[in-house]
């Protein structure tokens, strides 16, 4: 039956649940592991992917080029990834040294709707004979034919697959049958799709996403990830292996590693916690849990009304500084 | 007064002339595009506006025709204009991030229009920040500068989206040459929302030997300096220290004159096209 190709994005989406402080040695020590176990693209990175470490998103704990680096000296079989994001990375500061750094597989992301942004970086890329992915983020804020228009324009520049996140865990089973169906339908280039796990639907989702053609799956160990987490890799290659798809991944090493990882990675294995409820049924980005708590204890406010304000005024990733202006507005104006 | 002409009649230019024809001082005399069914055309037409479809060809057939030209084109045609204009002896106000000449800003260094040929006017982001990092850099040892700005989709036109990267790079080279710091960031968010959303800037500062209220009166005065020729420029988060981060929020709405109200960031570097022109008079 048909292959899925997993992306372990444990060392790239993780970092938003530890406020991008992976250390060098965890990855080290996660890359051999994934190696070992077949896995066949490991992201790796800051949380919003090369160039973000920020005052706005967060300061990483190492640039880009160290957890690169690292990660390249302990992957052999499995191929090493970013996440890019144009409007925070560019080619000259970027992409150029990433390429240096030796990553096989770019992943060049944008909001939804604004797939424009990223012709520039793909075609580069695309005529360096470099892989490379096109990914829509936050795309409950879209339409099914809003996405395809995207994802066509990302095929035109060059992208060899197109991945679908559902950033903000907002999807049911129907949402994602009905979007993948209509892009693997209308596209000429593999669909693949991103689950984020906030209503409890991240492996069920990305099951229904691989029934309705995606070739594509993206997992974390344990789910570590951003907000309530992502698939767990470790749940995600069984079931799918259940429905009798073919992976070629070494599920014992996976779910021994499963356990060691929280000695080294994962402090604390992603739940849906109340606020990651919230930001899901309001279609804000996962990586806000921690500047959306952090604003309401500034302005003692309760995070639920914050989270309805910041849901009404339509935020996208990389919006984290109006998260505490609008909270301190809206403090004042409750007095 | 000041005869001014306008190459390209697109959004900016058209916009840019609505906004000099409420000036007292300074004449839009010729409006340059490319296609006379334009709308940009048709409403200088209305407005009585000399117009030509002949683009740069009419100021080589006319030298001279004005004291200054504003170029709404797009970077590479720029860059040909730029070198017409300099053998005629015309100054030029570059609206495009061509970057023939140097960086303006009119709270900092607006008056070198009278001595230079060209001028450009980096970006949206750049002439929103620059004024107030300038301003805090002088009441404090800047160690690190980032500046994160949304826009509304609606108002970046393709060329923006193309050239993301160089928005990028611009801004992060104007925010070190008009501060010292060479440690800066520049972000921009394109936000599709509807109704559409208002150019917003946050600027964040890492700084050593912070005198605050140095800071807090030269940030004041700069906005108050600022509205004198972007009238809806606010400070909507005043300086505030945020785990030893300095941080500060401006919105920038336009006047709605061709452009919608919600596209601060292109009505700012119009309104800055005008205000160095001011120094000629």
């Amino acid at each position: 039956m048909k292959k899925i190709i997993i992306t372990d994005s444990s060392l790239r989406d993780g970092n938003h649940s530890v406020s991008h402080s992976i250390e060098l040695s965890s990855i080290k020590k996660y890359c051999q592991a994934a190696d070992n176990a077949n896995i066949p693209i490991v992201e790796v990175g800051h949380g919003n992917g090369l160039g973000a470490s920020s005052l706005l998103i967060g300061k990483a704990s190492f640039s880009d080029h160290d957890m690169l680096k690292t990660a390249r000296e302990n992957l052999s079989n499995s191929k090493l990834g970013v996440h890019v994001i144009p409007g925070i990375a560019t080619i000259e500061k970027d992409i150029k040294p990433a390429i240096d750094s030796g990553v096989d597989v770019f992943r060049i992301a944008s909001h939804c709707t604004e797939a424009s942004v990223t012709k520039s970086h793909i075609e580069f890329l695309s005529k360096k004979n470099i892989e490379v992915f096109g990914v829509l983020m936050m795309t409950a804020l879209a339409s099914p034919e809003e996405l395809v228009q995207n994802a066509l324009e990302m095929q035109d520049y060059g992208a060899l697959s197109i991945i679908i996140m559902d950033s903000t865990g907002t999807y049911l089973p129907l949402d994602v049958e009905k979007r993948i169906k209509l892009l693997v339908d209308k596209l000429n280039i593999p669909v693949g799709f991103h689950a984020h796990n906030n209503l409890n639907y991240a492996v069920h989702n990305s099951v229904i996403a691989v029934q309705n053609g995606a070739t594509y799956i993206d997992a974390c160990i344990r789910g570590f990830g951003a907000g309530a987490g992502n698939a767990p890799i470790e749940i995600l290659i069984p079931v799918l292996d259940k429905f009798g798809y073919t992976l070629d991944i070494n599920f014992q090493k996976i779910i021994m590693e499963a356990d060691n990882v929280l000695n080294y990675l994962v402090p604390k294995v992603p739940v849906s916690a109340p606020v990651n409820i919230l930001t899901g049924l309001n279609k804000l980005f996962s990586g806000f849990e921690k500047p959306i708590i952090n604003a309401s204890k500034i302005n003692k406010l309760e995070y639920s009304s914050l989270i309805f304000e910041l849901g009404n005024r339509k935020l996208v990733a990389g919006q984290e500084d109006l998260i505490l202006e609008i909270a301190t507005n809206l403090k004042n104006n409750n007095e | 007064m000041i005869k001014a002409g306008i190459i390209g009649s697109g959004n900016i230019g058209t916009d840019l002339l609505l906004k000099l024809i409420k000036t007292d001082d300074i004449d839009p005399v010729i409006f340059a595009g490319r296609r006379s069914s334009s709308n940009g055309i048709s409403i200088a037409k209305k407005k009585g506006i000399n117009t030509t479809d002949k683009g740069i060809n009419f100021f080589i057939e006319n030298t001279n025709f004005c004291d200054i030209i504003y170029d709404c084109t797009n970077a590479l045609d720029a860059k040909y204009h730029a070198e017409i204009f300099k053998t005629q002896g015309v100054k030029v106000i570059d609206l495009t991030p061509a970057k023939v000449g140097d960086l303006c800003v009119p709270v900092i260094n607006s008056e070198i229009i009278k001595t230079k040929s060209n001028v450009n006017l980096i970006t949206c982001g750049g002439q929103a920040s620059t004024p107030l990092i300038n301003a805090i850099s002088k009441s404090c040892d800047l160690e690190y500068v980032e500046v994160v700005s949304q826009i509304a989709s609606d108002s970046a036109g393709m060329a923006t989206r193309l050239n993301i990267d160089n928005y990028i790079h611009t801004t992060e080279f104007a925010i070190s040459q008009f501060t010292g710091c060479n440690n800066c960031k520049v972000i921009l968010n394109l936000n599709p929302a509807i109704p559409q959303v208002d150019m917003q800037t946050t600027i964040f500062i890492k700084a050593k030997n912070i005198n605050y209220s140095k800071l807090n009166k030269s940030v004041y005065k700069t906005i108050k300096r600022l509205k004198e020729y972007v009238p809806n420029y606010e400070l909507t988060m005043p300086p505030t220290i945020n785990n030893e981060v300095l941080v500060l929020s401006i919105k920038v709405r336009g006047t709605g004159d061709y452009l919608p109200e919600y596209a601060g960031n292109l009505d700012i570097i119009n309104c800055a096209a005008i205000e160095i022109t001011k120094n000629l008079l």
